[in-house]
């Protein structure tokens, strides 16, 4: 009895172990883990980039959702699972930024994850009610700079990106807005095409039709080139606002412990994932373009978040916001 | 005549064979899940948006919408059949729905809310058709200020879901308040009532506590008290409505499609409100309001028609702007972009085959789901001759699938077995769920509302009266107020509830 459980548990285990092996993963699906909810931008960038990879794995990647208190939840579920490189995460901007706006998280962030590399940076846009008296940029800033907090800025809530664009503008200019917070972009979106407040800062991925069917006005792009999908609108540094440079970039992560050569098989899937026409073109249909095979690299990714933890926990602390 | 050549456009894409299979699929696909009780279309959608990359846009766009209203269908017969609503608008046709099935008149109920919902749907594709870049402009008018005042007039407008004592009806939504609050607080960001559990540390979930206050109470109540059971079966009479049903129905379907239409266009939230507000406009002119709460077909009709309505409006701001105006409309925004199409003001001009195909394509998804669903009828209704012993099991597993999959989220099950005690007790107490649900599902709208119109207003009050229709609104609920406490008003209301206790 005892023998045969014995055996039973020795072929178990071989087939555990066959799995995990990193020579012919991936053997089944796997699971990419969006820490945000379907549909959104983020969603929309893992769906492209996981659909592409999976027909290079030759097994589907299945995206799962799992939303909550900022993506830190997902992030979470990541760091606790296996390190069997059938449990990735795809996470944005929010990765480094949650490291100093939780004061609790429930992964280390830095010593939680490996890497596997950067997939996209999008570009965000300063953009304001169609209706909206300043004509360019110098004009908001002399604008926000007489009215003070007269004027009112929509977000989509505390800790998002169009919150810490807002705090990034305001402690640029030193003058503070009144804040308007939403449960995401999308009714804070509606309350700016709607004239129910004055500006707002987001992704190209929500501004750039409502930028060219003329129900919002864009002051300036937080890149340091013009976005291909908005040619007319200025760079913040062209505007007369160095330095005001914002995207909401994009990486994949395994947990921590999944072996080398697993995460290297995916580097090197994600470069050729990202060099796919469709994700090129559907990309530059959100306004963005995939980052280049050197950044598509654990190297890279980990440079972007250390940089990117030290670059945000100054202005965070500064505004005094926590988003627990 | 433009109109004439856009349906044109939007016909000849609807009605291409490979759109009206996958219309068909959609359908199908949405009212099977929409029976599944737990599993609402977001859930759905998201698990299938991977299939639709292969197809045309405007293909997949139609079998998305598909799912959407066809499990806006399939939602109301499970809340007919076994007090199990899968999403916010389907609590209401629980209350009167259910009372009916219990009566042994399920295929009515059921026949009422398809008819309802078909005729709903139908006019409201035409108001999508002709008035959608107008009706946008009205929706846009509503800043913070008029949705708080909308919403403070439904929940003045609310006490009339009680069929009880007005009272525990008043207790039951401040207690839905209360569980409102639960999560991040949206202005500061502070946590609220979370007790430190990450997971619900943004809100305690929806169908969470719907499944466990409806559906789990009633199974445990079901089970103290089997023999009940057993009455209800033997007892169904015909499966489709008598002429008097017809007659009773009329109203309540034309009130609730006004509603409805009105309503759903609203982006964040109208299309909630407004199978409520029907359920409240009915019981409020119906010459004999003790039958509601106790199987009135008005209380089927109206609320029907009034979710099915807003479920079609609701596309407004998603096609005309680009903005979704719930989370179904953020999928399908999704699945647009994946497509290559960019949401937005432009879609109608530059894509106008997509733009109207999807269009038409829901009147003839609407009278796909007619055709489905009146046959499906006695399939449902029998249903209920299933033993309980075996049904309430069956019906356990699926309720936790459901929940689970809306975040795959193990606490969220937790909440169902929570909810399911407290409303156990609460039916043991007399009390009612779906006052409570109201409360929960406004109670955070209208602070999160009143809380920005003020920041947008720098702390001045008077902003709900200066604008027009913000004040208008608020004139109506006082009106509301004056009906319910004015002293003639109010003998009538007692008389009407105490036989309740």
């Amino acid at each position: 009895m005892l023998k045969s459980f014995a055996a039973a548990a020795a072929v178990l285990a071989a087939i555990g172990f066959g799995s995990a092996s990193a020579a012919d993963y991936p053997t089944r699906p796997v699971t990419m883990i969006v820490p945000f909810a379907a549909g959104g931008p983020t969603d929309t960038v893992t769906r492209l980039v996981a659909e592409s990879m999976s027909k290079d794995l030759g097994q589907q990647i299945v995206v799962e959702n799992i939303g909550g208190a900022g993506g830190t939840l997902g992030a979470g579920r990541v760091a606790k699972s296996e390190p069997d490189g059938y449990t990735l995460l795809l996470h944005h901007i929010s990765m480094a930024t949650s490291a100093t706006l939780y004061r609790k998280l429930p992964y280390d962030t830095l010593g939680g994850f490996e890497y596997v590399g950067l997939v996209t940076e999008v570009p965000m846009t300063l953009v304001a009610r169609s209706d909206f008296e300043p004509k360019d940029l110098k004009a908001f800033i002399d604008y926000v700079k007489a009215n003070k907090d007269k004027v009112t800025y929509a977000n989509a809530g505390v800790g998002a990106a169009s919150h810490l664009c807002g705090l990034l503008f305001m402690s640029k200019i030193e003058t503070q807005m009144t804040t308007v917070p939403y449960k995401g972009t999308g009714p804070a979106m509606t309350d700016l095409v709607g004239k129910q407040v004055d500006t707002m800062c987001d992704q190209t991925t929500n501004t750039t039709n409502q930028i060219k069917g003329g129900k919002i006005k864009a002051y300036a792009t937080t890149t340091t080139t013009r976005v291909s999908s908005l040619p007319d609108v200025p760079t913040a540094a062209e505007a007369g606002l160095p330095g005001f440079e914002v995207s909401i970039w994009h990486g994949i992560y395994a947990p921590k412990g999944t072996s080398p050569e697993i995460v290297k098989k995916l580097s090197a899937s994600l470069q050729k994932a990202l060099k796919d026409p469709l994700v090129v073109k559907r990309f530059a249909d959100l306004g963005t373009t995939p980052v280049s095979d050197a950044d598509a690299t654990p190297e890279a990714l980990k440079a972007k978040l250390t940089s990117e933890i030290d670059r945000w926990a100054p202005v965070i602390k500064a505004a005094g916001v926590y988003a627990d | 005549m433009e109109l004439l050549d856009n349906l044109y456009i939007g016909f000849q894409a609807s009605l291409a064979p490979v759109n009206l299979f996958y219309c068909f699929l959609g359908v199908l696909l949405g009212t099977l899940i929409g029976v599944l009780p737990g599993i609402g279309p977001t859930a759905t959608i998201a698990m299938l948006l991977p299939i639709t990359f292969g197809l045309k846009p405007e293909t997949s766009l139609i079998m998305l919408a598909g799912i959407y209203y066809g499990a806006q269908y399939g939602g109301s017969t499970t809340a007919i059949l076994i007090n199990l609503p899968g999403e916010s608008s389907s609590a209401v046709t629980a209350i009167d729905g259910y009372q009916m099935a219990k009566q042994g008149r399920a295929g009515p109920a059921l026949a009422t809310a398809a008819l309802g919902s078909f005729f709903a749907g139908s006019v409201a594709t035409v108001l999508v058709a002709v008035f959608a870049g107008p009706l946008t402009e009205i929706a846009l008018q509503f800043g913070p200020a008029e949705y708080f005042s909308l919403i403070f007039l439904g929940l003045i407008s609310s006490v009339a879901l009680a069929h009880g004592s007005v009272i525990k009806a008043l207790a039951m939504i401040v207690l839905g308040l209360l569980f409102g609050l639960v999560g991040t607080d949206v202005t500061s960001g502070a946590q609220r009532f979370t007790l430190g559990i990450p997971e619900i540390s943004d809100k305690l979930e929806f169908v969470a506590v719907a499944i466990g206050v409806f559906g789990l109470a009633e199974i445990l109540r079901n089970l103290e008290n089997e023999h009940d059971r057993d009455v209800m079966v033997t007892k169904i009479t015909g499966l489709l409505p008598s002429k008097e049903d017809f007659k009773a129905m009329v109203g309540p379907v034309l009130r609730g499609t006004a509603l409805g239409s009105a309503l759903g266009i609203l982006p964040g939230g109208g299309a909630i409100l407004s199978s409520f507000a029907a359920y409240t406009v009915e019981k409020k002119i119906s010459k004999h309001p003790e039958r509601f709460g106790k199987g009135a077909i008005e209380g089927v009709a109206g609320p029907e028609s009034a979710n099915n309505a807003g479920a079609q409006t609701s596309f407004i701001p998603m096609l005309t702007l680009g903005i979704p105006a719930n989370a179904v409309m953020a999928l399908m925004v999704g699945a647009m972009i994946i497509q290559g199409i960019q949401p937005g003001p432009n879609v109608a001009v530059e894509q106008p085959s997509l733009f109207w195909g999807v269009i038409t394509s829901m009147w003839i998804g609407n009278l796909m789901l007619v055709l489905l669903n009146l046959p499906l009828i006695g399939l449902w209704v029998r249903l209920l001759t299933i033993p309980y012993t075996i049904l309430f099991p069956a019906i356990l597993v699926f309720c936790s699938i459901g929940v689970f999959s809306v975040n795959s989220n193990v606490f969220d099950l937790y909440t169902v077995a929570f909810f399911g005690f407290i409303g156990y007790v609460l039916v043991k107490l007399g009390c009612e769920p779906a006052p409570l649900l109201l409360g929960f599902v406004l109670g955070p709208m209208i602070e999160e509302n009143l809380r920005r119109a003020m920041t947008i207003s720098r702390g001045d009050w008077t902003v709900f009266f200066t604008r027009p229709l913000s004040a208008t609104l608020l004139v109506i609920s006082v009106l509301v107020l004056l009906v319910v406490f004015l002293p003639s008003v109010r003998k009538k209301r007692e008389e009407v509830f105490v036989e309740e206790d």
